[in-house]
């Protein structure tokens, strides 16, 4: 008995060690740990909310706990019987007034984030020399991937993100089949996007994604899209302000100098692949599938199988399979036989931009 | 047509339930309705939260589990929760306000078919294997882009039971205006009725919205519209508002009602006056218009500026306002009261910390730069279980038990009663509460799985056994109707001792004219007035006994409804077959046929004799006097 309970509570207090080591999530995909000043305006936010609403639900609880152990009948005895009260004009001020006291404070600092979070005017401000004083990063969601274009850079990628550390980076999202939703837990709230009209926010990393756990923040679509939402993931790096600037300079040589890791693959590439996914870095949105030139810096094959070639394979073998209701066609092997598949692989997994 | 059950086969008796105008069998029909779509709804919700157990899991196709959750809360709010609210709105409000049927009871049996039909429509999909998947909201570039012919069972089944709600409501509306009982002015009808009034209002503004959305979705889909195809002009946008500007006031149709419910418990067995009543119908009302300024709070995250979202914002938390004078004002009926642990009360009592939960966590995501977080994450989906689990589906548990003696005139067992709230109560907080954190943790809502190593493995786990435990309970609430029913133990007027509103003054169930003579009011709580006199009939009578006018059964009703299903299927299959038009015209010739046939043919009803009355009563008597009663 007594050993029973001492099992029981070394469980118990496991189960609340897990409760607080699990209590913050992971660091790449929780908002409890905000990676950057829109996340964290949240989360002030979020501890303002939750103070003011524990306060009211500490404050119910404690009458209702009073009530029902004062007043039962059991206690009471059968035929008591209570006093008929009508109301009390007093009282019911009070709770009228106290909740209104409560939500204006809560509604001040709502309707300031809510300007300050929405407030995009910097993105048109441009320098002496009329060059955008801020990096803008246009994102067109498709079914289950994720394109981005930096416009005045000149380049594009795709299913990872890739921004400097400690700016405001500003985003235009559209949609370009069905409606989907762009959101990094970690680094702020999400906002939609739309398939008839642009949105603009920005967002602010302010951490580096390197020590993370793959080394990448996680990003998701928070907006039903179909069959396969729940895989239309993306993931973002966060660089050092430098380190960004060489990697877009790698990303512009890659339209001079392509990496061929395998001719054989290239060969491959160029007749099945290359009308839907592009190789150079330099261009614009609006490919019918993602851009690959950084494919084989990314962590993810398809934005969420693990990252090998024997994932890759299998993936362009039966796409259907693991993403239903993507629009990339899968390639039997009276396509791509499987001499070929292994240098296509070879290829797209030295397809790398970072040196 | 006696009150004295007659013993009659078994096509009789199938042909009566189809034909009736009564709203107590209505309302039967409406309570069983629902909680066969209840069963369906929960059995979707398992297999949700199974394939959610573990990460990578293939229980079900992606494909699949987005035609469940859609189902699952389509089913939920239009086939179950509203269709059961409703039985008890037809079973009770009548009899509270003292009248002896609805203002229509034509309409009504009209408004059960409808929704009968449109259920059945929406169900049907599962066998054709082409089920609605763009989420019970349905936004427009998904429902378009929707292969097959899921979306269209949605937008027609949805039209068909819409249009039966929308009957209701009006129906509710007009009986409560105008077959009130001599002296019972508003300001004396029981909390049930008036928050049945201002539900059945906010329907009637409500739905309109619906029906001309489904409109343009289904002209869209099958008729070559172009209402939210933006390459074509249209605009996606333009949906999401139409659906939330019904959507929004819906959940609060839905939760009005609970309201009533708890508000009748808490007084009942605390054997006190509801405190505050003026207070707590000012609340219901207020909570109604602002129900209708707030439906942007689900689009926070739709771009519509920072001045839109902040206006929605601040409406929004005033609404949190009126809910809290409500909860202290049921914490202060409680307070200095009697309290009696039953089952209705011990639902009613789970209420407050379940809905005060859900209810915080809206006024959060009601702050627009917090939502933006939030919003269609887990957390969403732990708050509106937490509402509408813990506030409209406890209520609807609550009522079960506690006006079950007054539709069926049998007792639930007290004891598996209890078995059920306590599995169903476990199984509601660790189902959803760990969801919030789910949320906060970065998960959206509605994915079909989730990749292992994010750190959701072990809530969604806690999460699944919590649904079972809800499962197991359902499971014995409805052994625990299946006994009641075989056993048959009858009760007389009022079961529970304390009744304090006149559904409490006349037998269980109530004789199909329900009042021998019309009831005279005198306050708020007709028959506690009656109790603290003294009074021995119950009831001071408004009038004499004379012969009472009831209308017949029909089955234009049914008929009028299978119509609209029929052209349902029409209007579905006109552009890949050639029967499909014919079928559609065919339909909707066949309901409007009968709807004429009903014009045509004039039905004067019947009259209840004086002497039958008389004779009723005396029955009555003799069997309370057997019965140990009375």
């Amino acid at each position: 008995m007594i050993k029973g309970l001492k099992k029981w509570r070394l469980f118990s207090l496991l189960a609340v060690f897990a409760v607080i080591m699990a209590g913050c999530g992971n660091e790449e995909i929780s908002t409890f740990q905000p990676a950057g000043q829109v996340a964290n305006d949240q989360f002030n936010l979020l501890l303002l909310a939750s103070g003011i609403m524990l306060l009211v639900i500490v404050v119910v609880v404690a009458i209702f706990t009073v009530a029902l152990f004062r007043f039962r009948r059991s206690k009471l005895g059968e035929d008591h019987m209570p006093e008929q009260v009508e109301g009390s004009h007093k009282l019911e001020l009070i709770w009228t007034i106290i909740p209104i006291l409560l939500l204006t404070v809560l509604a001040v600092p709502t309707v300031y984030y809510t300007y300050k979070l929405g407030d995009v005017k910097a993105m048109e401000a441009v320098d002496e020399d009329g060059i955008a004083e801020n990096l803008v990063v246009d994102v067109t969601a498709k079914l289950y991937w994720w394109e981005f274009e930096y416009p005045e850079l000149g380049i594009v990628t795709a299913q990872e993100l890739v921004v400097p550390t400690d700016e405001k980076v500003y985003f235009n999202l559209i949609a370009a089949d069905v409606k989907h939703s762009f959101w990094i837990p970690s680094v702020g709230g999400k906002l939609d996007t739309n398939v008839e009209n642009v949105n603009k926010f920005y967002l602010s990393f302010e951490k580096e994604s390197e020590g993370l756990k793959d080394g990448v923040f996680y990003g998701k679509c928070a907006e039903l899209c179909g069959p396969s939402h729940a895989l239309m993931d993306f993931k973002v790096k966060t660089l050092p302000r430098d380190q960004f600037d060489s990697w877009v300079a790698d990303m512009q040589e890659t339209a001079e100098t392509p990496v061929v890791a395998n001719a054989d693959g290239e060969e491959v590439f160029s007749q099945s692949c290359i009308g839907c996914h592009a190789v150079s870095g330099v261009g614009e949105s609006g490919a019918q599938g993602p851009n690959l030139t950084s494919f084989g810096d990314r962590n993810r094959v398809a934005g969420f199988l693990k990252h090998d070639e024997e994932n890759l394979k299998k993936w362009i073998r039966d796409t259907q399979k693991y993403k239903p209701g993507n629009t990339m066609p899968s390639f039997g092997e009276d396509q791509i036989s499987e001499e070929e598949l292994d240098a296509l692989a070879e290829y797209l997994l030295g397809l790398k931009v970072a040196k | 047509m006696s009150s004295v059950a007659q013993k009659s086969g078994f096509g009789a008796t199938l042909w009566d339930w189809i034909t009736t105008v009564d709203h107590k069998k209505i309302g039967i029909l409406y309570l069983l309705g629902g909680l066969f779509f209840f069963v369906i709804g929960g059995i979707e919700a398992m297999i949700i939260r199974l394939q959610l157990m573990t990460p990578n899991n293939d229980l079900v196709s992606a494909g699949l589990f987005n035609d469940l959750i859609t189902m699952h809360g389509t089913t939920m709010i239009f086939l179950a929760a509203m269709p059961i609210l409703f039985g008890f709105m037809n079973a009770i409000m009548p009899l509270q306000i003292g009248a002896r049927d609805v203002a229509f009871p034509f309409i009504n049996s009209l408004g059960f078919w409808m929704f009968v039909f449109g259920g059945l429509f929406l169900n049907i999909s599962w066998l054709f294997g082409e089920v609605p998947d763009a989420g019970w909201t349905s936004y427009a570039s998904l429902s378009l882009h929707s292969p097959g012919h899921g979306v269209d069972f949605y937008a027609i089944g949805l039209q068909i039971a819409g249009g039966g709600t929308l009957m209701a409501g009006i129906n509710f509306l007009v009986t409560i205006i105008n077959m009130r009982a001599p002296g019972m002015t508003y300001m004396r009808m029981p909390l049930f009725t008036w928050t049945t009034f201002v539900a059945s209002a906010m329907i009637l503004f409500a739905f309109p919205p619906l029906t001309v959305g489904l409109f343009f979705l289904t002209f869209d889909r099958m008729f070559g519209g172009n209402f939210f195809d933006h390459t074509m002009g249209g605009n996606t946008i333009i949906w999401e508002h139409i659906f939330w500007i019904f959507g929004h006031p819906e959940v609060y149709i839905l939760i009005l009602p609970a309201f009533g419910i708890f508000s009748e418990i808490f007084a009942v067995f605390s054997r006190k006056r509801l405190f505050g009543y003026t207070a707590m119908v000012f609340a219901t009302v207020l909570i109604g218009f602002l129900g209708f300024m707030v439906w942007a709070h689900h689009m926070f995250t739709v771009g519509l500026g920072p001045t839109a979202n902040a206006i929605f914002a601040v409406a929004t938390m005033a609404i949190a306002v009126p809910t809290g004078v409500k909860i202290f004002n049921w914490l202060l009926t409680i307070w200095g009261g009697s309290i009696k642990v039953t089952v209705p009360m011990l639902y009613a009592l789970a209420f407050i910390p379940s809905f005060v939960m859900g209810g915080v966590t809206g006024v959060m995501q009601g702050v627009a730069p917090l939502d933006y977080q939030l919003h269609d994450s887990y957390f969403i989906v732990a708050h509106f279980h937490y509402v509408i689990v813990g506030g409209v589906v406890l209520g609807i548990f609550a009522a079960i038990h506690y006006w079950w003696p007054k539709m069926f005139g049998t007792m639930l067992s007290e004891f598996l009663g209890k078995i059920t709230f306590v599995f169903f109560f476990v199984g509601f907080h660790m189902t959803f509460l760990i969801q919030h954190w789910l949320g906060f943790w970065g998960m959206p809502r509605r994915v079909w799985t989730f990749m292992d190593g994010q750190g959701w493995n072990m809530a969604n786990m806690v999460s699944t056994i919590g649904a079972l435990l809800m499962a197991v309970g359902f499971t014995v609430m409805l052994i625990n109707i299946i006994m009641t029913t075989v056993k048959n133990e009858r009760v007389g007027n009022d079961p529970w001792g304390d009744g304090r509103t006149l559904e409490w003054a006349i037998p269980s169930p109530p004789p199909f004219y329900n009042f021998p003579a019309t009831p005279l009011v005198r306050g708020l709580d007709t028959l506690w007035i009656e109790k603290m006199e003294g009074s021995e009939e119950m009831i001071t009578p408004a009038e004499p006994i004379t012969d009472i006018h009831m209308p017949h059964g029909s089955f234009i009703p049914f008929l009028m409804s299978l119509g609209l299903f029929i052209a349902g299927f029409g209007a579905m299959f006109h552009q890949e077959t050639s029967w499909g038009l014919g079928v559609l015209i065919f339909g909707l010739a066949f309901t409007f046929v009968s709807m004429a046939a009903r014009s045509w043919r004039d039905d004067l009803g019947f009259y209840v004799t004086k002497e039958q009355i008389m004779q009723d009563q005396e029955n009555i008597k003799k069997e309370n006097i057997k019965r140990g009663r009375n």
